[in-house]
């Protein structure tokens, strides 16, 4: 930090005493925020604790309950995000909120199209989107449609979206969950900019190492409820942890532990020879046997997702054949893999289709009856005790089977999402992103959960953008590169330094003469 | 993020037939039709033919593009055969009255617009299903017709017949009415709305996604309401359409035109769900079942409940096709 932003200036957004209700919930209750112009302000809290609720209340998504939001010095009451936007406040809220059915150009323009004699100006669309795009460092082309992307990418344009406009208060809500270190310090190289130019920026992150890099004061939230104020400058992390769990964080040594604990077993469960899909990934050779947690590392674009797909039968291998328990399967689609014992809980929540209007219980005993087959019904109290374990091992919140999915904050309903995959109990479960979006204690527990499983001899594949996250939870890490597998790192070779060289490239060992 | 670069090349390449694919898949069925019925009869591959295919059918091709709006943003209106009805009723009975043929035109599109506005409105502001607004749309504009006249009123306007008997010569022996120009301009606006003005692309957004429309700031109430009156407008003047080829108004006019109006957007390619479609598709759907149609005319001896069955088959056809291609591209 080369200057301590001057506090002088009036703020931006004045929030006070917020409270949000929804029927039967108290989501926030008397919260004060205010954003100065010229700083980045960090948005801390566990997962429910009320940060995007926060966020809705000042852009009118949902109005407050109670309290005060003044702009600029004067008071308003917005009603739908439409007007929060004409105020001149530009957000990014949680989920993508895109549509997939339309270009990436429009997807970033949708709304202010630059028009000539009234009409949509289609080639001025295509050269205003380029430059947002290349702003952020995002090589797409602006044509494609929006849906044939991945998250990352998705998340990236809405990023753009949001700095289509000359905002005067840039709201990122978890910007970065599903972005890697290259896009994030692009996203943060722009955020700096933005900032210089005076603008106020309210930003949520589960991410310590990023808020601390980039904030200038945190505000943290504890169910609803303010916590304070803090600078990073003066808060220890222990300290902001504890501030927001309201007690210690210590799960972290135990999922260490649980790791030498496992004895992989001896014959390979799954095994891919020369598996390939032009364009997608090249052939590559795999084995994960019982008890093993194999992790996928590599950037963004380097083929995670395509390989987790093909290995589940989403997309058709052209090359190449998959054996379980030796035998070789011709994948017609995930459900013969399915039947196999594989399962595939994919990058896209919202794709993937929680049942956002029935409760949470409803949504595991869903997938539960789904693996069991409709023939052998799941007697009600065997389904009731299941659901009651998997919410207090997840931690979800509340932690009431009955609590509707869509009400959900968006870790909990990630947290959820898991929960129907763990709960049917697959001999390998190929887990992409499995921690988006998840708080600092939540993550821990969810490793714990996850290398328990493998204890008790269930397969995982562990796809994640946060190596520290492969590091831990993994016994075997496979590194990709432009679609490629590179190496593959066992032992005491899986470290993050080793996984870092080998995704940059470069060999450790041929640094050194 | 060079890698990018390399799956952008195979995208542009992919993109296109994906996005048209539906749209060509329809114009492959009509060709198909087409040249069955050309091989099979003798005189069927005449322009005219073609032609009349646009001149039977200019009224649907109107109501299809209405349709085509709703059916974008993910709703459906049911009302519009009874709407159409009620026009050819308001503007035969007007012109009995003896008002000038334009003021009944206008009082036509008035009403027919007011119609679908409302219930526009009521979808949004209650939060009403679409399929139960639009119903009681048709049973209130059927009723409405019946309410005017039991009985079927001719129109005697000379103005009005000169219009309707009036013929534009393309070729030698090949000829249009005015009827297809009006369904022709009708379709270029709603191309030009659609693809060229902010309205028409909310519409696109609305139907991709309404909340995220929403969050993203768009006017998706202006919109969800806008494309129940364009529905209502596109229904007014299909149905005066309508009055120029029947030259009478009549309350049971059009009876179960909705469904064929429906069946023609779905056979063009445009996805029930919304957000996915274009007004191309629905017009070669309608000329898909105007073939079909003047096949079964040709044939003579087939009932026209064999039109019907095709065009169920049809349906049925372009509805699977269309999960296959929704299941390739997830
Ligand atoms: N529409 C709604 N109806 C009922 N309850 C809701 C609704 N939206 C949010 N909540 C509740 O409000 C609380 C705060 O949710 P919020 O989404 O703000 O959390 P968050 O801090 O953003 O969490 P995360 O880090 O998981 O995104 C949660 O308990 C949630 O269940
Ligand atoms: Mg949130």
């Amino acid at each position: 930090m080369t200057e301590t932003p001057t506090r002088s200036a009036d703020p931006v957004v004045d929030m006070r005493g917020i409270t949000v209700e929804f029927p039967g919930v108290l989501a926030l209750a008397g919260v004060d925020l205010r954003l100065y112009p010229g700083q980045v302000h960090a948005l801390m809290g566990e997962n429910g604790a009320g940060k995007s609720t926060l966020i809705k209340a000042l852009t009118g998504v949902h109005p407050p309950t109670s309290g005060s939001i003044h702009l600029n010095g004067g008071p308003v009451e917005f009603t739908a995000p439409a007007q929060a936007q004409a105020a001149g406040i530009s957000t990014v809220y949680q989920e993508v909120n895109l549509c997939p059915n339309l270009s990436v150009a429009e997807n970033i323009l949708l709304g202010r199209e630059p028009r000539r004699l009234g009409a949509i100006d289609p080639r001025a669309m295509r050269v205003r989107s380029a430059q947002l795009l290349e702003r952020i460092g995002l090589s797409v082309d602006p044509g494609s449609v929006l849906g044939s992307h991945p998250i990352a990418v998705q998340q990236l344009v809405a990023i753009a979206r949001a700095l289509a406009v000359d905002a005067r208060v840039l709201v990122l809500d978890e910007p970065t969950s599903s972005l890697d270190t290259d896009e994030v310090g692009e996203l943060f190289r722009i955020v700096r900019v933005l900032r210089d130019e005076g603008v106020a920026i309210l930003f949520v992150s589960h991410f310590l190492d990023q808020v601390y890099e980039i904030a200038d004061r945190m505000t943290v939230l504890r169910n609803g409820a303010l916590v304070g104020e803090y600078l990073p400058q003066e808060t220890e992390r222990l300290e902001l942890v504890s501030a927001m769990l309201g007690r210690e964080l210590g799960t972290l040594e135990e999922v260490e532990r649980r790791a030498e604990e496992r004895t992989p077993g001896t014959a390979p469960l799954l095994t891919a020879e020369g598996l390939g899909r032009t364009g997608a990934i090249a052939p590559f050779d795999l084995e994960i046997r019982a008890s093993e947690v194999v992790g996928l590392a590599g950037l963004l674009g380097s083929g995670r997702t395509e390989t987790a797909r093909l290995l589940f039968g989403a997309d058709r291998a052209d090359s190449g054949t998959i054996s379980v328990d030796g035998r070789q399967v011709r994948p017609r689609g995930p459900r013969s893999m399915i039947a196999h014992g594989v399962a595939l809980c994919s990058e896209d929540r919202k794709a993937e289709g929680v049942v956002a209007d029935l409760s949470v219980r409803d949504n595991l005993v869903l997938a539960l009856q789904a693996a069991r087959g409709w023939m052998r019904p799941v007697p009600r109290r065997t389904a009731d005790a299941l659901v009651e374990e998997y919410i207090e091992r997840l931690d979800i919140r509340p932690a009431d089977p009955g609590a509707i999915m869509g009400h959900l904050s968006g870790g909990n309903q990630q947290k959820v999402l898991l929960a129907r995959w763990l709960i049917t109990r697959p001999r390998l479960l190929i887990l992409d992103e499995p921690t988006r979006g998840i708080d600092v204690g939540a993550k821990a527990q969810i490793q714990k959960v996850v290398t328990e499983l493998a204890a008790d001899g269930m397969a995982v594949l562990f796809i994640s953008a946060e190596l520290e996250e492969v590091v831990r939870v993994c016994d075997r890490v496979v590194v990709l590169r432009d679609r490629r597998k590179v190496t593959e790192l066992d032992g005491d070779t899986v470290t993050v330094d080793e996984v870092m060289a080998a995704i940059a490239e470069h060999e450790p060992e041929a640094v050194a003469p | 993020m060079n890698v990018l670069d390399v799956t952008r090349a195979r995208e542009r390449i992919e993109r296109l037939p994906q996005r048209f694919l539906p749209v060509i898949a329809t114009f492959v069925v009509f060709v198909l039709t087409f040249g069955t019925g050309s091989v099979l009869y003798d005189g069927f591959a005449s322009p005219q033919i073609l032609t009349n295919l646009f001149v039977d059918n200019a009224f649907l091709i109107v109501l299809a593009v209405g349709m085509t709006f709703v059916i974008l943003t993910g709703g459906i209106d049911l009302s519009v055969g009874a709407v159409a009805a009620l026009s050819t009723m308001i503007a035969a009975a007007t012109l009995q009255a003896g008002w000038p043929p334009l003021l009944s035109v206008l009082a036509v599109l008035v009403a027919g617009t007011a119609l679908g506005l409302l219930m526009g409105l009521v979808i949004h502001f209650f939060d009403v299903q679409p399929f139960i607004v639009t119903l009681a749309g048709m049973f209130l504009a059927r009723g409405l017709c019946l309410l005017i006249s039991v009985e079927s009123i001719s129109i005697t306007d000379p103005a009005f017949r000169t219009v309707a008997t009036g013929t534009i010569t393309l070729a030698e022996g090949v000829t249009l009415t005015y009827s297809v120009l009006i369904a022709l301009a009708v379709v270029l606006a709603a191309v030009y709305v659609l693809h060229l003005t902010r309205f028409g692309r909310t519409v696109y957004a609305v139907g991709g996604s309404a909340t995220s429309a929403r969050l993203m700031g768009l006017p998706t109430g202006r919109v969800r309401v806008g494309v129940y009156a364009v529905s209502g407008f596109c229904s007014a003047l299909g149905g005066l359409l309508f009055s120029l080829y029947m030259l009478s108004g009549y309350g049971l006019h059009g009876v179960g035109m909705e469904l064929d109006v429906i069946a023609a957007v779905v056979i063009g390619g445009t996805l029930l769900t919304g957000g996915v479609g274009y007004v191309a598709g629905s017009v070669l759907g309608v000329l898909v079942l105007g073939t079909v149609q003047t096949l079964i005319s040709f044939e003579g001896s087939l009932s026209s409940w064999w039109t019907r069955i095709v065009i169920g088959v049809l349906l049925l056809a372009f509805i699977m096709f269309q999960r296959l291609i929704v299941r390739r591209t997830e």
